[in-house]
């Protein structure tokens, strides 16, 4: 884990450190089986071809775990994610890399803790932006 | 847009209506399967004692996983909230997911979630006209504590 970020270094309009990961076929079939979703657009080309896909796609909630990782990574041991949203507007097909993104979009303070909030998103390797959403974590102040 | 809706008497009182309560269990190796699927390297979601160390009862459940309901072959499976009706689209889509955390969720806690569909809109997209139905299914533990709540939308077209 990185080092721990705290809420007084945090700015708004800042980005934090992008995730990448590949989401081979062998992936989409740990995710298969770790999610329990296991309808075959997924895994099996002759099945999404035959619904009109050009090949298997990845998990929206792939994605969207993705991008829970991302926050998980970036508040490090003594934040909290605590919302990860997103929509699936465009597709992502297998053996491609899937970037994931975070900017700091607003910071507050809220019944004793300190929020903040992100605009989250993934991108293609040819920057077509997939995966809008929202995230929001909590982090630790310097002054506790 | 001149289309006429989709949306029935029928589907809009479906709306709000609470599915029975579904038990999910959350167990170590369905955390570490799920950690593993997403890429994760930290050891809280491998390490029962590590995990300890950082304050967890056990292994933590990882962002995106909620545990997962008991299969039984005889049961068949259904969809997590209540949708008596029928619709004239033939195709889905996965349109979002978003989940709140309130409390931590670790392995061997037992869940309990109730689900409903939240809201019903239409859209016309450049696929066609669309139904969104927004699903939300809300986890208790075995405490009775609101651990989470999942908004997922699915779109037929």
């Amino acid at each position: 884990m990185s080092d721990q970020v705290y809420f007084e270094d945090v700015k708004e309009g800042q980005e934090i450190p992008s995730l990448t990961e590949k989401c081979t076929s062998q992936r989409l079939v740990m995710w298969a089986a770790g999610s329990g979703d296991f309808y075959q657009i997924h895994y099996d080309k002759d099945f999404a071809q035959n619904t009109g896909l050009p090949d298997r796609i990845t998990h929206g909630a792939l994605k969207h775990a993705l991008l829970g990782r991302l926050l998980h990574e970036w508040v490090g041991d003594q934040g909290r994610v605590k919302r990860v949203a997103c929509q699936y507007r465009g597709m992502d097909m297998v053996e491609q890399n899937i970037i994931c993104h975070g900017r700091v979009t607003k910071k507050s303070q809220q019944g004793g803790e300190n929020i903040v909030e992100l605009e989250i998103w993934t991108e293609t390797p040819q920057g077509q932006k997939t995966t809008p959403g929202t995230g929001v974590v909590s982090l630790p102040s310097r002054g506790q | 847009m001149a289309e006429a809706s989709v949306i029935t008497d029928e589907m809009r009182a479906a709306v709000g209506q609470e599915s029975e309560p579904i038990t999910i269990e959350v167990d170590k190796t369905a955390v570490r399967m799920f950690a593993r699927a997403v890429g994760y390297t930290d050891l809280i979601y491998y390490d029962e004692e590590y995990a300890k160390s950082k304050g967890y009862r056990s292994l933590p459940a990882p962002m995106g996983f909620l545990g997962h309901p008991i299969f039984r072959p005889d049961i068949p499976s259904r969809p997590a909230y209540v949708m008596s009706f029928k619709t004239p689209y033939k195709r889905v889509l996965n349109g979002g997911t978003d989940i709140e955390y309130y409390e931590p969720i670790c392995a061997g806690d037992a869940l309990t979630s109730t689900s409903k569909i939240a809201d019903l809109s239409e859209r016309s997209a450049n696929i066609g006209p669309m139904l969104l139905i927004t699903g939300e299914t809300t986890y208790k533990n075995q405490e009775g504590k609101v651990v989470a709540i999942f908004r997922g939308t699915l779109i037929q077209y």
